[in-house]
């Protein structure tokens, strides 16, 4: 094998001094006076992320997280000049089907770690052996522990591309693909670019509604129920967006720098996931798998690779690559699509918006919980969904 | 700050103001935080099209750590006269200097973000004392520079409600209390904003405002602009361009102000890095560039893409972030932003006499036909050779000539 398709395996192991490092900064952040209201309309609320950094400070274990990630084989591997880190997981069933499925933002493989065993060891899990997975979990370009690009072009499209060298590389000629998020993004790409072995995919996240122009007309309560959500979503929550997709560099400062500044502007992705996340921190009531050390396994990984700038440039290539393609016709989505709408997402999809995106829509599904980080909060759920939606494929 | 609490008659007063001296141990501290500051990569690009480049951040900040002294301002602003006084259950801070020249006109000068009275300091001289500066007497101005409400000095509101027409009617009490039955109002970015709802408002004793930050675009040009559509047809060459500036501020540069305008409290880590401070508020752009090329040029130390720093440099910079970093007031100020419903630069309707001057730097040069349709008493109409965004901060003496002339007709 030659080095540049060579396959290292890989572990985690942050210095002493580096997590050291993080508590003292944590422990001597300087801190903004409080917001003027009563809720979150002003941004994150300053006791939660209080709350927040005495937890990190005091109570947080990073070692157990790291323990957590090197129980799972884990790798790196060069692909259009960079490392991509992922981990990979071969199903002990026979005629397990591959799946690569990518993370989104503000995430990382830390939201996937609880649907590997659902989906790699189904019945251990309360499902079918014939429902396995061979599964890979790769970091996006600039997250995690995979490299940072050092050039511009690291678009959907072209991470798209890299997801098939790595299956191809693994030796997988027939496979499927699934994201939410920006995960989403690469995962449709994938759906475009119809590489050889790609079967189908699943994807729990409507991109183009978000980031395009406006969504179809609709007349159903559904339709105009999604509208209403995206719009009150532009309103009001899209700061960070536009921030990251112009100026990542200048926010990158700060989410660099300091702990307590990553951790304000990665829990305010949406108002869902801020509610409860708030409230696994100042209440003690985790949603599901959303809990406070996976949060902050979540945020100390970004902390501790220093990615959080790299993170936030992946919505500058996001918006340069749409603003280069703009008015030209993508190629059609061919291959079979599986989508699931969680409730406490963004938006709920609906059917009819997502039957127009994709004409070969084999699976649609209202799951009955779980937000925008849907297999983070609902492990067993989302597992239940992917099985079901590409089991028409095997 | 030491302000001297008691029975509310006392909190009106106009009290004398010290800057406080700031503690060696917090000033060590700041410089320690800056020097261990961790790093992002480079951006990914050559030019500033992803925020502001490392390299600018870096050489800055090395300045900042290592030669940079705040006593130098503490000084500088310490020999001018400092008061505090409450208006409407907040202590508002400015500057009072009154010219030697009795007949002087009053002039409440309003900064803006990412600045504060810094940006007005050398103003001070050329409008109270224009004989020194090459003026005649009766140029004269008595001059008032406040802090904004959650800005340097001045307090910060602790609930909802200190808007851009709360701030211009507190300035006219301002003004009032200080004994000025008749007074003039300047203003840009924030400042700009704040004196043409002073405009608006039209209270009794305004004689006029100059602002260098003018709201004009008309609606139908407003509403093209929303839409991301091209020029509409009927603009002329001035209007044109004007449009395409607009356009770009719209696409690349106003996500500060949208991410301040709907989640300020997000960003409270910049009150934890000083790096990361010193970037989100670098980050404010002009017709040139993002950060202001003027900016670039000062903390470069040389003139970038033909872009003059003019008499902005590097210590200026620092003097005006360290500011913040010192009031603890980045995310206070970021609040007027949410504060805000008005689209300061859509067309106002100003009735008072207005004078404006259109910056050739400023996000986007007003052309005077539109300026004339939203200041229906337009007494004064320039278009300067020089200055941008910054423009007392970069370029002092024109702009003391403009306000000079602008403001000139309003004198008896």
């Amino acid at each position: 094998m030659s080095g540049e398709t060579e396959i290292r395996p890989f572990r985690v192991d942050m210095p002493d001094e580096a997590i050291a490092d993080l508590r003292r900064r944590i422990a001597t952040a300087r801190w903004p006076s409080r917001e003027l209201v009563a809720d979150r309309s002003q941004g994150v609320q300053l006791a939660t992320v209080r709350e927040l950094a005495r937890y990190w400070t005091t109570e947080y274990d990073w070692r157990r997280c790291e323990a957590k990630l090197n129980a799972l084989p884990q790798f790196t591997t060069q692909i259009h000049g960079v490392d991509i880190h992922f981990i990979h997981v071969r199903s002990k069933a026979a005629d397990a089907l591959p799946l690569i499925m990518t993370h989104g933002w503000p995430g990382s493989v830390i939201e996937l770690l609880e649907v590997v065993g659902p989906l790699a060891d189904p019945t251990a899990h309360g499902g079918r052996a014939e429902d396995a997975f061979d599964l890979v979990l790769p970091s996006l370009p600039g997250y995690g522990f995979s490299g940072e690009p050092a050039d511009v072009g690291w678009d959907p499209g072209r991470i798209a591309s890299a997801w098939a060298v790595l299956m191809d590389r693994l030796g997988y000629t027939r496979y499927v693909a699934q994201g939410g998020d920006q995960g989403a993004g690469v995962t449709d790409a994938m759906g475009r670019q119809a590489p050889e072995g790609l079967a189908g995919i699943h994807l729990n996240f409507l991109r183009d509604a978000l980031a395009g122009g406006n969504p179809p007309a609709g007349s159903s309560a559904e339709e105009r129920a999604a509208l209403a959500a995206i719009t009150a979503f532009k309103t009001g929550g899209f700061g960070y967006f536009l921030e990251q997709a112009t100026r990542p560099q200048t926010i990158g400062y700060a989410l660099l720098d300091s702990p307590v500044a990553l951790a304000a502007w990665m829990l305010d992705h949406d108002t869902d996931s801020y509610e409860k996340i708030s409230r696994a921190f100042i209440d003690g009531q985790p949603s599901g798998g959303l809990t406070r050390d996976h949060v902050l396994d979540n945020i100390s990984v970004y902390w501790l690779t220093g990615t959080g700038a790299s993170a936030a440039r992946s919505y500058w290539e996001g918006g340069r690559a749409a603003a280069l393609s703009a008015g030209q016709a993508r190629p059609e989505v061919k291959l079979p699509v599986g989508f699931t709408t969680f409730p406490d997402e963004i938006f709920r999809a609906p059917r009819s918006w997502v039957e127009k995106a994709y004409p070969n829509l084999i699976y649609f599904h209202e799951a009955a919980r779980g937000g925008h980080f849907a297999a983070w909060e609902e492990p067993e759920l989302f597992a239940t969904e992917i099985r079901a939606a590409f089991a028409p494929l095997r | 700050m030491s302000v001297t609490t008691g029975n509310p008659v006392d909190a009106t007063a106009i009290r004398p103001f010290m800057i406080p001296r700031v503690p060696d141990g917090e000033l060590e501290a700041l410089r320690a935080r800056i020097a261990a500051t961790r790093w992002p990569d480079q951006e990914t690009v050559t030019d500033d099209s992803q925020g502001v480049p490392l390299a600018m951040v870096q050489e800055l900040a090395g300045y900042w750590a290592a030669d940079y002294d705040w006593r130098r301002c503490e000084a500088k602003l310490n020999a001018l006269p400092h008061f505090v006084t409450e208006i409407d259950g907040l202590d508002i801070h400015f500057i009072h200097v009154r010219s030697r020249h009795e007949e002087a006109l009053p002039l409440i000068v309003t900064h803006g973000w990412p600045g504060s009275i810094i940006e007005q300091l050398k103003i001070i001289g050329p409008l109270t004392d224009p004989t020194a500066h090459g003026a005649p007497a009766s140029d004269a101005f008595h001059l008032v520079i406040p802090s904004l409400p959650g800005y340097g000095y001045s307090g910060k509101p602790r609930a909802t409600g200190w808007d851009v027409p709360r701030i211009a009617r507190a300035w006219v009490v301002l003004m009032k209390r200080l004994g000025y039955l008749q007074f003039a109002a300047q203003g840009g970015d924030w400042g700009g904003a704040v004196s043409n709802v002073m405009g608006q408002q039209a209270p009794s004793g305004l004689l006029g405002i100059h602002v260098n930050f003018p709201g004009t675009i008309p609606p139908d040009v407003a509403t093209a602009l929303q839409a991301g559509a091209p020029p509409p047809a009927s603009l002329s060459a001035d209007e044109r361009r004007a449009y395409e500036q607009l356009a770009i501020l719209y696409a690349k540069r106003r996500a500060y102000s949208s991410m301040m305008g709907t989640r300020p409290q997000t960003l409270t880590g910049i009150a934890d890095s000083p790096v990361g401070l010193a970037a989100w508020l670098l980050d404010h752009g002009d017709s040139y560039g993002q950060p202001a090329a003027p900016v670039t040029s000062a903390v470069l130390g040389h003139t970038v893409n033909g872009h003059l720093a003019g008499a902005l440099t590097r210590d200026d910079v620092l003097d005006n972030i360290t500011l913040y970093w010192l009031t603890n007031t980045a995310i206070s100020a970021a609040r007027l932003y949410w504060e805000n419903k008005l689209a300061l630069y859509n067309a106002v309707s100003v009735s008072v006499p207005a004078a404006v001057s259109a910056f050739p730097g400023e996000g986007y040069q007003a052309p005077r036909s539109w300026t004339e349709r939203a200041y229906h008493h337009l007494i004064y109409y320039n278009q300067p050779d020089q200055g941008g965004h910054f423009a007392a901060w970069e370029q002092p003496q024109i702009f003391s000539e403009e306000v000079r002339a602008g403001l000139r007709p309003l004198r008896k």
